[in-house]
């Protein structure tokens, strides 16, 4: 983990592939949490509907 | 002196306090244990992961402190701890971030939580003084090629014969207890605040009367 | 007063479902650390170890003696940056009148020829009396002839050559000077300048001032940080020594450093008007829910109704 980083270099951008990957990873999380169902409460629900 | 909320000491201060907070926050929005039906996204997360991380920071970084600054070069129990507080501190800003870009798309500032919002900016910024003494802290290579750059842009604003990176005694002292203080103030407040206003609802939900307020001005 | 708490002020007549928040938080706790643990495992952190005087000194002998040099004669840059450290005017940055710097006043103050060279030999000659003798010569002179040792001799390191701790430069006149400065090198080489410069006039320190700025004064220090792209113009800020992610939140910051006219015609000025840059992005960033526009951006780019799925098409 000690020996330098490789770099994407892109125009004026310059950045290191794990800041990249971590960033990536990021919006990958963001996607799966609009995405993924939460668990929901449906029998609970129908409880508070009645009351 | 009587303890019944309807029967406080005149002009008592004390009493006074008392009501303030029993009106603002009273105890079951503090832990309420149902939520609007609307909280229902796994984006609703990522500010309690968010808390977790900053608890796994401030753990680590107990450890740490309790055995000085040099201990994590010197033992691999240390250089392990030092590993905990870091990625528990990557860990912390990925969440953070993640749960702005959240509140930002939902619009969470609507019907009276700009607090809420300003206070969240206000602990980000505080957390990235508080990420930078830490790097400033470390006491090896990186430590100090961010002090000696640094200072220019500290030196820029007036305040470099106060505020100096390349005294880590200093920078320690404000890593190690000022800015956890001033983190843990500020999320605390923040959570409050969220306890206090309720979970903001949908874009475009009709707003309701602000039952809140009803309840406070009885 | 009601049993189950509703929470959030009652709000009434908001449909409400079961949601454990203590449990929540305790899951959240366990999965976090549960990835911190496995995270420092695979990868521990990243650990350069600090550059020394001594270090310094050892690798690049000549770097060493060319700053030294510049520190001597008050010609480096920290030597004439300005507040906090002297009344210098390099490094002063200051838009139009307005100069935070300046006003700031010198309250570090670091006096480069004493400080780094003068006192640590002072401090070392000890029984030294030819070592005594050359610096009497040197504060003896007048500042034009230091100014002409110091300038011959910086022109002679340029093609100077080493052996070990010893300097060779071509012959000249260049007065007490590489007696001097080979001698500082020799306490650099032996570890004793690092203590020499921290430790004038008191026993406890844990202000590094002194060695860092006579470092960062050198090539050394900057070339090593170049290696691993952690200056200015590589967007350093982000990033970390080996494979490490780095301070990805930097990104803003970093970024008008690598854009004209910040890298260009305001270059002098760069850092305070990043600063300022930053500070009004951050009151934007606390002001968005008042400001027009950007607190509308959520309505124009819907990723609400993802979030809120359920409830448009229950609504």
């Amino acid at each position: 983990m000690d020996q330098p980083a490789g770099y994407l270099h892109a125009g004026f951008i310059l950045i290191s592939w794990p800041n990249l990957f971590l960033i990536g990873i990021m919006l990958v999380i963001f996607a799966l949490a609009l995405l993924l169902p939460f668990p929901g409460h449906a029998a609970d629900d129908q409880t508070e509907k009645k009351s | 002196m009587s303890t019944n909320s309807g029967d406080q000491s005149r002009g008592s201060w004390t009493a006074a306090t008392r009501g303030q907070l029993e009106r603002r926050l009273p105890w079951d929005n503090l832990l309420p244990d149902r939520q609007p039906y609307w909280v229902g996204s796994w984006v609703y997360v990522f500010g309690v992961v968010t808390i977790a991380a900053l608890a796994w920071v401030v753990a680590s970084g107990v450890i740490l402190a309790l055995f000085g600054p040099q201990w994590w070069h010197l033992s691999r129990a240390g250089r392990f701890f030092n590993s905990l507080h870091s990625w528990s501190v990557q860990v912390f800003f990925v969440f953070m971030v993640l749960h702005l870009w959240g509140q930002y798309f939902m619009a969470s500032w609507r019907e009276g939580r700009a607090p809420t919002w300003m206070i969240g900016v206000v602990t980000f910024a505080v957390s990235i003084g508080s990420a930078f003494t830490g790097y400033l802290s470390q006491q090896n290579f990186d430590a100090q090629w961010i002090a000696v750059n640094a200072k220019d842009a500290i030196n820029s604003t007036g305040v470099g014969g106060f505020f100096n990176v390349l005294n880590f005694g200093q920078m320690y002292g404000l890593h190690v207890m000022l800015l956890p203080i001033g983190m843990v103030l500020l999320v605390a407040l923040h959570v409050i605040q969220v306890r206090m206003k309720g979970v903001v609802p949908p874009i475009g939900r009709l707003s309701q009367p602000d039952v809140t307020r009803e309840m406070t001005e009885k | 007063m009601a049993q189950r708490s509703a929470g959030q002020g009652d709000q009434r007549g908001i449909r409400t479902v079961p949601y454990d928040l203590v449990r929540e938080l305790a899951i959240a706790a366990a999965v976090s650390l549960v990835l911190i643990l496995a995270l420092a495992v695979a990868f521990s952190s990243p650990d350069v170890p600090s550059v020394t005087i001594q270090s310094w000194s050892k690798s690049d002998p000549v770097d060493f003696v060319t700053t030294a040099n510049d520190e001597l004669a008050g010609a480096s840059a920290t030597a004439n940056y300005g507040p906090p450290y002297n009344n210098g005017s390099n490094a002063v940055q200051s838009i139009g009148p307005v100069s935070p710097q300046a006003w700031g006043g010198v309250h570090a103050t670091v006096d480069q020829p004493h400080d780094f060279v003068i006192n640590p030999l002072k401090q070392a000659a000890g029984n030294d009396s030819k070592l005594g003798d050359d610096v009497n010569v040197y504060e003896s002179a007048s500042a034009g002839q230091r100014a002409k040792w110091h300038d011959a001799y910086a022109d002679a390191l340029q093609k100077a050559t080493v052996d070990g701790s010893q300097l060779t430069v071509a012959t000249g006149d260049y007065g007490p000077v590489p007696e001097m400065l080979n001698r500082l090198l020799q306490l650099a080489q032996t570890g004793a300048l690092d203590g020499l410069l921290i430790s004038s006039n008191h026993f406890y320190q844990t202000d590094y001032t002194k060695p860092l700025l006579f470092m960062n004064d050198g090539g050394y220090l900057a070339g090593l940080a170049g290696d691993q792209h952690l200056t200015g113009s590589q967007w350093g800020m982000m990033n970390e020594t080996g494979l490490y992610p780095g301070q990805t939140w930097l990104w803003l910051y970093t970024l008008w450093y690598q854009l004209p006219p910040f890298n260009s015609a305001w270059a002098s000025v760069t850092d305070l008007l990043v600063v300022l840059m930053m500070v009004v992005l951050t009151l934007l960033l606390a002001l968005v829910p008042f400001v027009p526009g950007l607190r509308d951006i959520p309505r124009w780019i819907p990723v609400y109704r993802l979030i809120w799925r359920r409830y448009y098409r229950e609504a």
